[in-house]
C-alpha cells in the first residue's frame, strides 16, 4: 500500500502514504532536537536523585540534599532575625518614648514602619497620613485621642471604637436626634463653633449653649480634650466636613468612626514601629 | 492559495461531506473570538481605570474577568476546534461524519449552550471559584453529555474511515477529546447543595484540591490549546503551503512524548505552597521535559514550509499559520523555564504570567485559528478566493504589532512587580508596599490595554473579510505580494 517517493524541493522520501492530498516526509529526528531531548531527561534524573521527588505509599524519595522548603524558609526567617538581632531585642524591651530618643532605634523603627503603614493604614488614612474626609490627618498637630507617642501606640494597638476590650471609646450625644436641642439651638451653636476658628458671627445664645452642651468635652475655650478623643474646634480641622451644614448634621446625629485593633494582627515590634512611623510624619508631640 | 486543491485528493466515489454543521462553527468562531477579545479589552481597562467597574456588580472586573477567559478558550478556541476536527476529520478519513447531521447539530447547539449557560451565570455571581473551570455543576453536566456526543461522531467517523491510516492531526485531536473529559469530570466532581440551587461543594479539599484544580488547569492549556491546536495545524499548515509534513518520524515522537509527559505539569502552578516538595519536584522536571516534545510540533510546522519559504510572501494566510507556530515555539520555551522554582519564585502571582499566557493564546492559538478560518470560508461558501488578501495582511501586522506591545509591557510590569516584592532593605524590611507596586505597574497596564485594542480591530477587519467573502464578493486589488521588477520567484516554486 506504501508508495514511496521522493520529493522534488528536499530530496527526502516520503511514507508513502497520502490523506486529502497531505504527504509526510519521513526525514529523520533532528539531531540537536534529540539530543537536547535527551539532556533535559538527565537533567530531570540527576534532579530526582538529589532532591525530594517521587511518592511511595507512605512517604516519599527524600533525595540526597536532604531539601525541604518549609526547612528552608525557616532557616532564611532566621538568617533574617539573625541579621535584626542586635537591634530587635533592644527594640522589644525598649518603650517606645525612648526609642524616638534613641537614634539607632529609631532608624530600625522607620525602616519597618513605612511599608507596614502603607501595607495596613493607609487604605484609610492616605499615602504618609494625607487623610480623607472621616478619616484623620496624621501628618498635622491635630489629634483626637492624642499626639503623644504613647498615646499614638496605645491608638494603633486598641484602636478606636473597636472590639478590643482596651478600646479608645467615647461618643458624642445626638442633640438634635434625642431633641435635646431645638433645630434653631443647633444653628446657633454651629455659628459659634465656626466662629472658634472665624469663620462665623457667633451670638450670646450660641455661647450659652455651647457651654452648657459642649464645652464639658470639648473645654470652655472649644480646643478639645484628648483623653475624650474630644476634637479642637478651634483649628478649621474638621472630620466630617468643614461648613454649617457639616456641623449642623454632626450635632444633630454625630457620625462615629472606627478604627481596628492592631493587636493580634501585627506584632508588637511592627506596632511600635509604624507607631513611630506616624509620630514622624509631621505633628508627632 | 488554490482553492480548487481542497477537492482534488477526494476521489468521485466518496460521499458529500457533513460541511453545513462547519459552516456554523466557522460563524460561531468568529462571533465569540469578537465577544471574548472585546471582553479582554474592556477588563484591561478596568484594572487601568479602576472607576471603569460600574456600580453595578454584573459588569465589575471579577465578573468579567471568567467572561472574557471562558470565551476566548471554550467559545472561540471550543468552535474552532470542534469545527475543524469535524472539517479535517471527514477528508483524511474519506467517511462523512458519524451520526450524520443530527449528532452534528446536538454537538454544535449544545456547545452552544454551555457557552450560554456558563457566561450567564459568572454575570449573576453563580461560580464555583475555579480558574477555566468556574461553571456550576449544572453546567458541567451539560457540558460532559455534549462531550461524549462530540466524542462519538470523532471517533466513529475514525472508526469508519477509508483510509488504511489514521492521519496525525486526528491523534492530536483524539488526545485532546479523551484527555479534556477526563480532567474536566474528576475536576469538577461535586455535590450539589440542592437539584433546584446553582451551589455546589467540590468532592475535593485543602491541597488536593489545589492539585487536582492545577492538574485540571495546566492539562486544559496542554490538552485543549496546545495538542487540540496542534491536531488543527497538522492538518491546515500543510494544505495551505501544499507541502508535505516534514518529518512523520518527528510527529509520532513528539506526540506520544508531549502527551506522556504533559499530564504531570500541573504542580509547577503550586511552587512554594502547601504541596509537598516531592510533587513540586515532579512538576518542574517534568516541564522541563516537556521543551523539546513541544518544540517538535514547532519544528514539523515551520519547517514544512521547506522549499516553499516564498510562499510567505504571497500568501498571508500562510504568514498567520506560520508565525502562530513561532509563538507556539516562544510558548513552550517560556513555560518550561517559568516552572524552574528559581525562576518561578520570581514570576508567579505577577503579570508576567498574564504576558506568557497570551503569547500563547494571541500568538498560537488565535493567529493558527484566523488561519483555518481564512481556509476554510472560501472553501464552504464555494468561492473561488477569500474577499482581499491585502486585508488579511492589514489584519495580520495589527494584531502582530498588538501582541508584541501586549506581551512586552506584561514582561516589564510583571517582572518589575516581582522585583518589587521581593525587595528588602538589609534588616529584611520590605522597601516597597503594595500599592506602590501597583502604582508602578499602571502604565503598563495602558499599554496592554492598547495592544488588546489593536488585536481587537485587526479581528474586525478579518470578520468583514469572512463577511465578505461569505457573500462572494471579490475585492478589486492587484495581486498580493508581487513586487514590481523584483527578482522572480524561483522556478522550483511553479512546481
Amino acid at each position: 500500500m506504501a508508495d514511496r517517493e521522493t520529493d522534488v524541493l528536499t530530496g527526502t522520501e516520503t511514507t508513502g502514504h497520502e490523506w486529502d492530498g497531505i504527504k509526510e516526509l519521513n526525514t529523520p529526528l533532528p539531531k540537536w532536537w534529540l539530543y537536547t531531548f535527551y539532556a533535559t531527561i538527565v537533567w530531570a534524573f540527576g534532579y530526582f536523585v538529589l532532591y525530594p521527588a517521587w511518592p511511595s505509599f507512605s512517604s516519599f524519595t527524600t533525595g540526597m540534599l536532604g531539601y525541604s522548603s518549609r526547612a528552608e524558609i525557616a532557616e532564611t526567617m532566621d538568617q533574617v532575625a539573625a541579621g535584626r538581632a542586635a537591634w530587635a531585642e533592644k527594640f522589644a524591651t525598649t518603650p517606645v518614648e525612648e526609642i524616638v530618643a534613641d537614634r539607632e532605634l529609631l532608624d530600625f523603627a522607620m525602616a519597618g514602619g513605612k511599608t507596614i503603614f502603607a501595607d495596613n493604614c493607609q487604605p484609610c488614612h492616605g499615602a504618609a497620613g494625607s487623610g480623607a474626609l472621616s478619616y484623620p490627618v496624621l501628618a498635622d498637630d491635630d489629634w483626637l485621642w492624642g499626639g503623644g507617642i504613647e498615646a499614638i501606640y496605645a491608638t494603633v494597638q486598641h484602636g478606636i471604637r473597636s472590639s478590643s476590650e482596651e478600646t479608645r471609646v467615647s461618643e458624642m450625644p445626638r442633640f438634635g436626634a434625642d431633641e435635646t436641642l431645638t433645630p434653631k439651638e443647633i444653628a446657633s451653636v454651629a455659628d459659634y463653633v465656626l466662629s472658634l476658628s472665624g469663620t462665623a458671627k457667633a451670638t450670646e445664645e450660641g455661647a450659652m449653649l455651647f457651654a452648657d452642651n459642649c464645652a464639658a468635652c470639648h473645654a470652655e475655650d472649644g480646643k478639645g480634650m484628648a483623653e475624650l478623643g474630644a476634637p479642637n474646634l478651634t483649628d478649621g480641622i474638621w472630620l466630617y466636613g468643614a461648613g454649617k451644614a457639616a456641623i449642623v448634621a454632626q450635632v444633630t446625629a454625630p457620625r462615629h468612626g472606627v478604627m481596628p485593633a492592631w493587636s493580634g494582627r501585627l506584632n508588637d515590634v511592627s506596632i511600635k514601629q509604624v507607631s513611630i512611623y506616624v509620630h514622624s510624619l509631621g505633628g508627632g508631640q | 492559495m488554490s482553492p480548487a486543491s481542497a477537492g482534488v485528493a477526494v476521489q468521485a466515489d466518496v460521499v458529500s461531506y457533513e460541511d453545513d454543521v462547519i459552516r456554523k462553527f466557522v460563524i460561531a468562531s468568529t462571533f465569540w473570538a469578537i465577544v471574548g477579545l472585546l471582553m479582554g479589552v474592556i477588563i484591561a481597562l478596568q484594572l487601568a481605570y479602576p472607576f471603569l467597574n460600574p456600580p453595578l456588580e454584573w459588569f465589575t472586573f471579577g465578573r468579567l474577568r471568567p467572561v472574557h477567559t471562558s470565551a476566548v478558550i471554550f467559545a472561540f478556541g471550543g468552535n474552532v476546534l470542534i469545527g475543524t476536527s469535524f472539517y479535517s476529520v471527514q477528508r483524511t478519513c474519506r467517511a462523512n461524519l458519524f451520526g450524520g447531521r443530527d449528532l452534528a447539530n446536538f454537538v454544535f447547539w449544545g456547545y452552544q449552550m454551555f457557552i450560554v449557560l456558563a457566561a450567564s451565570g459568572y454575570l449573576l455571581g453563580i461560580t464555583q471559584s475555579k480558574e477555566y473551570a468556574e461553571p456550576e455543576w449544572y453546567v458541567d453536566l451539560w457540558l460532559t453529555i455534549v462531550w461524549v456526543a462530540y466524542l462519538v461522531a470523532f471517533a466513529g467517523t475514525l472508526l469508519k474511515r477509508r483510509e488504511p491510516h489514521i492521519y496525525v492531526s486526528n491523534w492530536f485531536y483524539l488526545a485532546f477529546i479523551l484527555t479534556i473529559a477526563m480532567l474536566h469530570i474528576v475536576n469538577n466532581l461535586a455535590v450539589p447543595v440542592s437539584w433546584t440551587g446553582a451551589k455546589s461543594y467540590i468532592v475535593w479539599a485543602g491541597v488536593q484540591d489545589a492539585m487536582t484544580q492545577w492538574w485540571y488547569g495546566h492539562n486544559a492549556v496542554g490538552f485543549f490549546l496546545t495538542a487540540g491546536f496542534l491536531g488543527l495545524m497538522y492538518y491546515f499548515i500543510p494544505k495551505q503551503a501544499e507541502r508535505p509534513v516534514y518529518s512523520y518520524r518527528l510527529s509520532i515522537i513528539h506526540f506520544w512524548a508531549l502527551i506522556f509527559l504533559y499530564i504531570w505539569a500541573g504542580p509547577h502552578h503550586l511552587h512554594y505552597t502547601s504541596l509537598p516538595d516531592w510533587a513540586q519536584t515532579l512538576g518542574m522536571t517534568f516541564s522541563v521535559m516537556l521543551w523539546m516534545p513541544s518544540w517538535g510540533g514547532m519544528i514539523n510546522g515551520i519547517m514544512t514550509l521547506s522549499g516553499a519559504w516564498h510562499k510567505l510572501r504571497t500568501d498571508p494566510v500562510l504568514r498567520f499559520l506560520v508565525v502562530s507556530v513561532g509563538f507556539y515555539g516562544m510558548s513552550t520555551f517560556e513555560g518550561p523555564l517559568m516552572s524552574i522554582k528559581a525562576v518561578n519564585s520570581l514570576s508567579h502571582y505577577t503579570d508576567w504570567t498574564i504576558g506568557h499566557v497570551h503569547s500563547g493564546a494571541l500568538g498560537w492559538v488565535a493567529f493558527v485559528s484566523f488561519g483555518a478560518l481564512y481556509f476554510l470560508t472560501p472553501r464552504l461558501w464555494n468561492r473561488t478566493r477569500l474577499y482581499s488578501l491585502q486585508l488579511v495582511s492589514y489584519h495580520f501586522w495589527i494584531c502582530t504589532v498588538g501582541i508584541v506591545v501586549y506581551i512586552s509591557a506584561m514582561w516589564i510590569s510583571g517582572i518589575m512587580q516581582g522585583l518589587m516584592w521581593r525587595s528588602y532593605d538589609h534588616l529584611g524590611f520590605l522597601q516597597y508596599s503594595f500599592l506602590e507596586t501597583v502604582d508602578a505597574m499602571h502604565p503598563y497596564y495602558v499599554i496592554r490595554a492598547f495592544g488588546g485594542i489593536l488585536f481587537l480591530l485587526g479581528s474586525l477587519i478579518m470578520v468583514y473579510n469572512l463577511w465578505r467573502t461569505a457573500q462572494g464578493k471579490l475585492r478589486k486589488e492587484a495581486a498580493f505580494g508581487e513586487v514590481p521588477g523584483a527578482p522572480g520567484i524561483l522556478p522550483a516554486a511553479a512546481e
